[in-house]
């Protein structure tokens, strides 16, 4: 789960964390209320969407009066931002943070994430900060520094100081370095977070160290323990369909394409993506319907492929395990005579009961084709919609 | 032979009492007589179950059925104390099929296990089986077949996809590990590569893999360099976009890094046969290998 940058940053304030005093505004009078509260400008006005890149996109402007913070904040709320992590639709801005300005004398990049390698928290560094890592990672990577992270003992002092030297700190900022590493280790861990990012980490012309932006995203599996965090979900950032599946426990990811999958497993709901580009066409999404499907969530998932309306075509691609394929084909025809499917829908099953399964769907007079293996329901799909 | 089970394992179920644990330990028992010893639920102890008896701590469930594998089907908030409470019970293997464990749970139960014998497979795992001597996990236990060929995956039902495609065509197979689709777990491709090349009657082996992180590509640096047998491999999640999880919390390419077209590439460099679609698995095994 992703928060906002004003959320993360009110969470690492708790942890002792600097970060600029700042406030959220939904409306101009209010950013420019608020402007004034935060004592002398300039003031920084930030668009707040689940999305970096903002600044390039006119999402982030640095205001020199109270009425600048208005302007801005009027222009920004209701606009459609655009950056390279948002995609070409681009995302509505409702919600806008007014900050004190800074002057800036260096920036830095800090992040901490779960190294799958090591089966540590690892705190990467670097002194480029600013720039997208990815970037830096690609282009010069002697320049990111890795700590991992002792989950007994936590992040120590020295850890911090190895990092601080190897970015270039003075002494002074070395002190001030080390408790802000540790307590931004505490709030990764405290908070179940997978990942931190600080970027930038700002040094400031009077000497401060200050976490100018700072994003954090969150373990889903963890959330049961976090539920503070879980009411910061702000459903407006997400695809409406993703939520209206996850209410059914279906795992569900839009894509371009226009075969729509209902698969069980997610391995195998990504293979058979995979095997219907194979055959030369495109999914429309990612579906998992999970282990214990019911005929309500197999028809909720039907609802839900078929709200797309990109979707010329449905594969349902069953391996039954523990579930039976009679019970997915009652679930399939009841659904499909529910949902009324207008589009070719192939429908291949294996595994427990596939006999029983395969006479059900022969039986309910609907106009199902029959698949045998993954291959062959993918060849058939293809061929039915692009005829 | 095989590797890690067989039928003189004796296993214990940690939640035997919930809804799950108990089907799947019926299941398993009907499964070629598993030894499905017993099963441990705090404060149930000295009761039974179907006729599995109960224990209220796995050191006292070891001492009493000589159980040394568990299998856990403990909720997520209490599977990180499950899995070390049979560590610290000194069990030779742990499987925990438990979905949704919280991932800094695992990064301390990985400290906590290090420097002890025990080896965990999963969590968010369908399991081990080996045909023909004993299953334990959610897996069906009728796509099997005894045979020469090892399987291992991270995910569930695209195992039994490859299974079935080598018992349809009259291959068996030693055994199949489901090493789970979370990014921080037990036994890695490598390691359970590692098991199939010292094992000798693994011939071959299948190796299922998806997008994200680099463990495929540490297992096919090994086949490149170490393993005598042959590999077959398929890599899930050529049509994922970037950092979007794919039902997997492991299955996400972020960075640029861990997408399929680079994972299948570099596997191809150290010898691995890739296969292009998922219905082609054992063809691309017996493209190099006759059973």
């Amino acid at each position: 789960m992703n928060i906002h940058e004003y959320q993360a940053k009110a969470i690492l304030r708790n942890f002792g964390v600097p970060v600029p005093e700042g406030h959220v505004v939904y409306n101009s009078n209010s950013a420019r209320d608020w402007a004034k509260r935060l004592g002398d400008g300039p003031w920084a006005v930030k668009a707040q969407i689940h999305a970096g890149g903002r600044g390039k996109g006119g999402g982030v402007k640095i205001a020199k009066t109270p009425d600048e913070v208005k302007q801005f904040t009027r222009d920004m709320i209701g606009m459609t931002l655009v950056t390279h992590q948002t995609g070409p639709e681009g995302k509505l801005v409702k919600r806008v943070l007014v900050e004190s300005g800074c002057n800036i004398a260096d920036e830095f990049y800090v992040s901490f994430l779960v190294d799958r390698a090591t089966s540590k928290v690892t705190l990467m560094a670097s002194a480029e900060g600013g720039m997208d890592i990815e970037e830096v990672a690609a282009n010069t990577p002697e320049k990111i520094f890795f700590e991992a992270i002792d989950p007994t003992v936590g992040m120590t002092a020295f850890q911090a100081r190895k990092v601080a030297f190897k970015l270039g700190f003075a002494p002074a900022q070395v002190k001030q370095a080390v408790p802000l590493l540790k307590n931004l280790y505490t709030a990764f861990v405290e908070a179940d977070c997978s990942l931190l990012e600080i970027n930038p980490l700002v040094l400031t012309a009077d000497g401060q160290l200050l976490c100018l932006d700072a994003k954090l995203n969150f373990d889903d599996n963890a959330l049961f323990r976090h539920l503070r965090i879980r009411d910061l979900r702000d459903y407006d950032e997400e695809d409406m369909m993703e939520i209206e599946a996850s209410q059914y426990d279906l795992s569900y990811i839009a894509l371009d394409g226009n075969i729509g999958c209902m698969v069980n497993g997610a391995g195998l709901a990504m293979a058979t993506m995979d095997i219907i580009q194979h055959y030369g066409a495109s999914p429309a999404n990612f579906l998992d319907v999970g282990g214990g499907a019911t005929i309500e969530r197999v028809t909720e998932a039907f609802k839900i492929i078929l709200s797309d309306e990109k979707v010329e075509g449905i594969l349902v691609n069953i391996f039954g395990g523990i579930m039976k394929c009679d019970v997915i084909a009652t679930g399939v025809v009841e659904a499909a005579k529910q949902v009324g499917v207008k589009v070719p829908l192939v429908v291949r099953l294996e595994g427990t009961n596939v006999d029983l399964g395969k006479q059900i769907l022969a039986e309910s007079g609907l106009d199902i084709v029959s698949a045998d293996g993954m291959a062959d329901a993918a060849e058939k799909i293809v061929k039915a919609v692009k005829g | 032979m095989s590797i890690l089970i067989d039928k003189n394992t004796k296993i214990i179920t940690q939640g035997i009492t919930g809804a799950t644990g108990l089907f799947h330990a019926q299941g398993c028992r009907d499964y070629c007589n598993t030894q499905m010893v017993g099963g441990v639920t705090p404060g149930k102890g000295g009761g039974e179950i179907d006729g599995f008896p109960i224990f209220d701590t796995v050191e006292e469930a070891v001492e009493k059925t000589g159980a040394n594998v568990s299998v856990i089907y403990v909720p997520p908030i209490g599977s990180a104390d499950a899995i070390m409470e049979a560590v610290d019970a000194g069990l030779d293997l742990v499987i925990c099929i438990t979905e949704g464990v919280p991932v800094l749970d695992m990064v301390k139960v990985k400290k906590y296990m290090e420097g002890k014998k025990t080896r965990l497979i999963g969590p968010n795992c369908p399991g081990v089986i080996t045909p023909g001597q004993c299953k334990i996990g959610i897996m069906p236990g009728y796509i099997h077949k005894p045979g020469p060929v090892g399987v291992v995956s991270r995910s569930g039902t695209l195992t039994y996809e490859a299974v079935w495609q080598l018992t349809s065509r009259d291959i068996g197979q030693t055994t199949c590990v489901g090493i789970g689709g979370d990014p921080v777990n037990g036994t890695s491709h490598l390691d359970t590569l590692r098991m199939f090349e010292e094992d000798p009657d693994t011939k071959a082996v299948i190796m299922i893999g998806e997008i994200g992180g680099d463990a495929e590509e540490k297992a096919a640096e090994f086949v490149r360099d170490h393993m005598t047998k042959p590999v077959a491999a398929f890599i899930a999640g050529a049509t994922a976009p970037p950092g979007k999880r794919m039902g997997h919390a492991g299955a996400i390419i972020s960075g640029g890094k861990g997408d399929a077209a680079s994972k299948k590439a570099f596997l191809r460099e150290c010898g691995i046969s890739v296969a292009d679609s998922p219905a082609e698995m054992a063809e691309a095994l017996l493209k190099i290998w006759k059973p």
